[in-house]
């Protein structure tokens, strides 16, 4: 359930910056900010949030623990040469 | 001369840094290219950020602003702030952990082990490099661009430097701290220059909103009063489907090899927290004040013929010179801070991905190794400065990143998904999808760069006019003042057109009612590519030369970018030719996918936190 709400999240937010109602709106914003500038400024705070949101219920928590492999056999491709 | 002066000291204190951090270095491959991978988590936002962050963040956004209107604030900016971060977080991350178990240290490296296969990284190293090059390309020309407008006197046009002078300050200060500091120099220059970028928009906006008495409201209000700029403050000029496109651009970040070695170097994987919650709030602090101060200067200074200077003039004309000075270092750090990652990326790719891996470390040594990474940055910063200098006067600071390098990187970022999340994928299939994002790529710079062919309406065959050359073609059309071709060549002389639509694209794209009569075609309303019954696949927009995508033929200037076909494309290729060649080996399996404490979670895993 947690997973579907934030994929549902992640693409909501994807379908919030198409915004194809504000296309050829010029309202302003506080008197000088054309909406369409304005709406998108809003989008990258909400991106912001999304992303505190992800990093809160998604982390890859088990990367913490990661730590060199030292096994000859299983190095890296640097060492295998043609 | 302050401006100057000011810039001097900046440029001074860089390359001291780098000195500073040569003493501070060890004699290996790691500490060189990683900084030993010590890199703490705010230290590693500061330097991400300003890994990504070029000259067209400040110069070419502001530019295309002048031109297009606010709408690039969404196509660009706001795309990035959404997409990037969420690369960082699912693809960096496990970049990141995969370095750290297994000793990675560039991307080829990982394709190589994941793919059981050396040449695919022999394969994928050589397209990476011929598209990281355009990118260093463009930092180099932002620097001499900026030197030359600061060092430009008001009221002159002969600039103290110029721009042959101030592309060679920008190469050797960033070799210089490249050759001595390593990542650990380049890092500890980016905590500066991060700091100093980032406050440039805000001190940049309100220093010009000082010099307008009536404040930015008037302004404002005066563009949506004349007909020529009203469409600066909507997109109604800007088509949907590019607009779309562009959210498959901010793919190509994480696929850069030098944003992938940044992965690399932090010290925990807990630095990257905090870089993809602050990443989106950083671009809009730098990209609002940047666009909104393009669009205002199409109002105050109309007709600039090279409009990636708006912000430079703004800032010379409206602010203090010390102050002016202050904040052309302020791009200066942009350019220089993502350049210094740039070149010090090639050099560890070359070192990395050819000298050690063909042998020459195990032959000459690991010094030897330092010395010849530190020997390649020398020969690649000379042949990036003498680029910069042949391309100066034929193409805008922008589009030579978006067309060589942005969709190139982008359309590979479905070989790093599968290599990472798909067990299935196969070096086949990589090998697939790197062929094709390499036979696009030429493809589509080709069609872009070669002569459009001769108009003709849709549905007819693309045969008609033939035999007509560009040169005639173009003659007729402007021999009609009516024409659009004379009314395209006003707007240039104006400077009021895109940087690169150069006569001969639009010339003979807009050729229609002159060619028309000469050539007996029926009146064409689009430059058609190819064709296939009603549908047109690939045309080219006819203000700009730029090839499109599945266009409908009743809109010439909509259309996807190429960007589209390259990603799915190479996503196809992968998907198809994995599915129909045998399976990775068991054991590449395992150390991918079966460990105890995965390094390469599955997707579910990824998006739960479970491991």
């Amino acid at each position: 359930m947690k997973k579907l709400l934030l994929i549902l999240m992640v693409a909501g937010v994807y379908v919030l910056h198409q915004d194809y109602w504000n296309w050829k709106s010029a309202d302003l914003v506080f008197g000088f900010l054309p909406v369409g500038l304005a709406y998108h400024a809003g989008f990258s705070v909400v991106a912001a949030i999304m992303m505190a949101v992800l990093v809160k219920f998604a982390w890859p928590k088990h990367l913490e623990d990661v730590q060199p492999h030292d096994s000859a056999e299983e190095k890296t491709g640097e060492e295998r040469r043609p | 001369m302050i401006p100057v002066i000011v810039i001097g000291v900046y440029l001074a204190v860089i390359a001291g840094i780098g000195l500073f951090a040569f003493r501070r270095g060890k004699s290996n491959t790691e500490d060189f290219f990683l900084a030993s991978r010590t890199i703490g988590p705010m230290v590693f936002f500061l330097s991400i950020f300003a890994t990504n962050m070029t000259a067209f963040a400040i110069l070419g956004s502001s530019g295309l602003a002048y031109r297009r209107g606010i709408g690039i604030y969404g196509l660009m900016a706001s795309s990035s702030g959404f997409v990037i971060p969420l690369t960082i977080f699912f693809i960096g991350t496990r970049l990141w952990a995969l370095g750290k178990r297994y000793g990675h240290q560039t991307q080829v490296q990982f394709f190589r082990d994941r793919w059981e296969c050396d040449g695919i990284g022999t394969v994928i190293f050589a397209l990476s490099a011929a598209m990281l090059i355009p990118y260093m390309i463009i930092s180099i020309m932002g620097g001499g661009t900026v030197l030359q407008e600061i060092s430009t006197p008001t009221g002159t046009h002969e600039p103290l430097i110029h721009y042959w002078l101030g592309c060679a300050i920008v190469a050797v200060v960033v070799t210089v701290n490249v050759f001595f500091g390593g990542m650990r120099g380049t890092v500890w220059v980016n905590i500066f220059q991060t700091i100093l970028f980032l406050c440039f928009g805000f001190v940049a906006m309100v220093v010009i909103s000082h010099a307008f008495p009536g404040g930015f409201g008037e302004i404002i209000g005066k563009i949506a009063a004349d007909p020529k700029n009203s469409f600066l403050l909507t997109r109604e000029r800007m088509p949907q489907t590019e607009f779309w496109s562009y959210t498959l651009i901010p793919l190509s970040s994480i696929m850069f090899p030098h944003m992938a070695i940044m992965c690399f170097s932090a010290r925990k994987v807990t630095a990257f927290r905090r870089t993809v919650i602050i990443y989106p709030i950083a671009i809009l602090l730098i990209w609002l004040p940047c666009i909104f101060l393009g669009v205002i200067g199409a109002q105050m200074i109309p007709g600039l013929k090279d409009s990636d200077g708006i912000l430079l003039r703004l800032l010379n004309d409206n602010a203090p010179a010390w102050l002016a000075g202050l904040l052309g270092a302020g791009i200066i750090s942009a350019v220089m801070g993502s350049d210094a990652h740039q070149v010090l990326a090639m050099s560890t790719m070359f070192t990395k991905d050819i000298f050690t891996h063909y042998g020459g470390q195990e032959k000459y040594g690991e010094k030897a190794a330092v010395h010849f990474a530190r020997a390649f940055i020398l020969v690649v910063t000379v042949i990036a400065y003498s680029i910069a200098l042949y391309l100066k006067s034929r193409q805008g600071i922008f589009e030579i990143a978006i067309r060589f390098a942005f969709s190139g990187f982008a359309a590979m970022a479905p070989v790093m998904i599968a290599a990472l999340f798909w067990k299935r994928s196969t070096k086949w299939g990589a090998l697939a999808s790197t062929l094709f994002v390499a036979g696009t790529l030429i493809t589509f710079a080709f069609l872009q760069g070669s002569p459009a062919p001769p108009p003709v309406a849709p549905g007819k065959p693309a045969v008609v006019a033939a035999k007509m050359d560009t040169a005639t073609a173009v003659k007729l059309a402007a021999s009609d003042t009516n024409s659009p071709v004379a009314k395209v060549d006003a707007m240039e002389s104006k400077g009021t057109t895109n940087d690169i639509s150069k006569p001969v694209a639009v010339s003979v794209a807009e050729v229609k009612p002159a060619a028309a009569s000469a050539i007996a075609a029926p009146k064409p309303k689009m430059n058609i590519i190819w064709q296939v019954g009603d549908h047109v696949i690939l045309s080219r927009a006819p203000a700009t030369g730029d090839v499109r995508f599945w266009n409908s033929s009743s809109n010439p200037a909509g259309g996807y970018m190429t960007v589209v076909p390259m990603v799915f494309g190479s996503a196809l290729c992968m998907i198809f030719f994995s599915l129909v060649t045998r399976p990775p080996g068991k054991k590449t399996i395992d150390k991918y996918f079966a460990m105890p404490e995965s390094t390469a979670p599955s997707a579910p895993a990824a998006m739960t936190g479970k491991t």
